[in-house]
């Protein structure tokens, strides 16, 4: 299942839809990556609210994308993490070290704002 | 429900006998009452309730006790059990006065029955025979449904208390107070937990403070899970400042070797709060006259 | 009786990352079945996932078998993790945080001991490595 990346200003948004597969998760982690310097974007969000589990290999890809997503120019938010997946990750020692989250893609929004200087809303 | 001992087929005069027993109960309903609701008061029971509700009290058992008898089931009773726990756990009656009052009755009419057959003893064998395992049903079944009303009412209760002492506060706009009072077990920490990541959402809060002044000391597990607790809040996208924290606990976490990078922590709750706002962006300036509400 | 209502055992045979969604998944409805709260169902299909990743990493194919477990009055599901792969040369070193010969974070099976109630894995360069892990409800 293919996830659809808007354009919105400065900022690409990633809408994860369903569960996605380790494929799914790395060619999610491919296109951002790729479109964060095709549209010089300033700052990349994606948004889990519909993941219902987050083990070791997404929480990596998510991390791999912010690192990657940084070095070319562009700040990652993760948003809408669900309550019982983060209490699920932090057993497993999951914290996405270094990645910022949001609690939507309202916060995450605002977040990226403020954090980059620039606006959305122009 | 029914006796299983009543419908004995092969002893074709205990139905009969028990017919003999219900129109003996039936006719001697005012003198056997009153005996029991006299036995009911020299025996101190049910002293939350007057004499006039012990009467009326002892009338429904007595008349629904018959019920159960003649047609050989225990639903009505069962239904009167339900109905008296409900009205009668909240003002503080107690289990042996529920059993000590069915066994009464028990025993009033067993004497009555005696009394009545006493001439014949085969003749008050056999309705005895007949009659004690649905004297001793009817009593398990009171008994047991005022303990079933009792453990009810006690765990909720025990629920109300619980989800009391964690308060999950809304002081502003995106921001919560969680203070924490009390020993907190493991059980009690993973609702805690569960009920600050909930609130997280639900109040969209960005800050929260967590204060635990009122903890005297946690153990090794329940400091970890207060790090993990930190950490799930910031993967919702929520700050948590900790404050209050007392020797014993700073000298837990520093043992247990928790990273305090991932951990902020301000003395007091005032404090707390003042780190709070400044995070959300908030100053807080001093006025001549309080702000209007 | 509820417990005859609860499907006794699932088994998902795991060759490619998308029965790794579906081994959790039927976890999860497994683990609701059993009256779990969506919190602990979400633990559990947290360890599910890992389990069968590391088959996958490891083994290229091997099986999850899910089955509810009864321990007094209390009510459980079982999870065991089956592959006959090169196995775990060193099962104590591939408890320790950090460690993973695959790449990645290598948190897999430390991670997954801390989501669920019990733990025990035998591996031998054999016969393979059985992962069983089980989850209470409380």
């Amino acid at each position: 299942m293919q996830v659809p990346i808007l354009k919105q200003g400065p900022y690409l948004i990633a809408t994860v839809q369903s569960a996605l597969t380790d494929a799914d998760m790395m060619q999610l982690r491919d296109a951002l990556v790729a479109q964060v310097g095709q549209h010089r974007a300033r700052g990349v969000i994606i948004d889990v609210t519909a993941l219902d589990v987050m083990d070791s290999f997404a929480a990596g890809t998510l991390q791999d994308v912010a690192h990657m997503a940084r070095l070319r120019g562009a700040e990652t938010v993760i948003v809408g993490i669900q309550p019982d997946v983060a209490f699920a990750m932090v057993h497993m020692g999951l914290t996405l070290e270094g990645v910022a989250t949001s609690l939507d893609l309202e916060a995450g929004l605002a977040h990226l704002d403020l954090s980059t200087g620039v606006s959305s809303h122009r | 429900m029914t006796f299983v001992e009543l419908e004995d087929g092969t002893k074709p005069t205990s139905a009969a006998l028990m017919r003999q027993v219900v129109s003996h109960l039936t006719e001697n309903r005012t003198r056997l009452r009153e005996e029991w609701a006299r036995r009911i008061g020299e025996a101190q029971l049910l002293t939350a309730m007057t004499r006039e509700e012990i009467f009326a009290e002892a009338t429904l058992i007595y008349d629904s006790y018959v019920d159960a008898i003649a047609t050989r089931t225990l639903e009505t009773l069962e239904a009167y059990a339900q109905d008296l726990s409900e009205r009668t756990v909240p003002r503080g009656v107690e289990t042996h006065e529920v059993l000590g009052m069915v066994l009464l009755l028990r025993d009033v009419l067993a004497r009555s029955l005696f009394a009545k057959y006493q001439s014949d003893s085969e003749l008050l064998d056999r309705v005895l025979d007949a009659y004690e395992p649905a004297a001793n049903a009817i009593a398990i079944t009171v008994a047991a449904g005022f303990v079933r009303e009792r453990e009810r009412v006690i765990r909720e209760q025990q629920e109300a208390i619980r989800e009391l002492s964690t308060p999950v506060l809304r002081v502003r706009e995106r921001l919560l107070i969680l203070p924490i009072i009390g020993a907190i077990d493991p059980l009690r920490a993973r609702q805690l937990t569960e009920q600050l990541l909930r609130g997280i959402r639900a109040h969209r809060a960005k800050v929260v403070v967590i204060d635990i002044t009122g903890v005297a000391a946690i153990d090794a597990s329940v400091a970890n899970h207060l790090v993990l607790t930190v950490e799930a809040a910031r993967l919702l996208g929520a700050r948590v400042i900790v404050t209050g924290l007392s020797p014993e606990i700073a000298q837990t976490l520093v043992k247990i070797g928790v990273d305090l990078r991932k951990m902020s922590t301000v003395g007091d709750l005032e404090g707390g709060i003042e780190e709070a706002e400044h995070l959300l962006g908030y100053t807080v300036v001093p006025t001549a006259k309080p702000a209007p509400a | 009786m509820k417990s005859a209502e609860v499907a006794e055992e699932a088994r998902v045979t795991v060759e490619s990352d998308r029965d790794i969604v579906a081994a959790r998944m039927r976890g999860r409805v497994m683990a609701t079945e059993l009256g779990f709260s969506s919190a602990v169902a979400t633990l559990v299909a947290t360890a599910i996932s890992e389990l069968a990743r590391n088959i996958l990493l490891y083994a290229r194919r091997g099986e999850i078998v899910l089955a509810s477990v009864e321990r007094g009055d209390r009510r459980g599901l079982k999870v065991v993790a089956r592959d006959d792969g090169p196995g775990i040369a060193d099962v104590a070193q591939a408890m320790q945080d950090g460690f993973s010969t695959a790449g990645r974070l290598g948190l897999g099976l430390p991670g997954v001991r801390r989501l669920m109630d019990e733990f025990e894995v035998r591996s031998s360069p054999d016969v393979g490595t059985t992962v069983t892990v089980k989850k209470w409800n409380s």
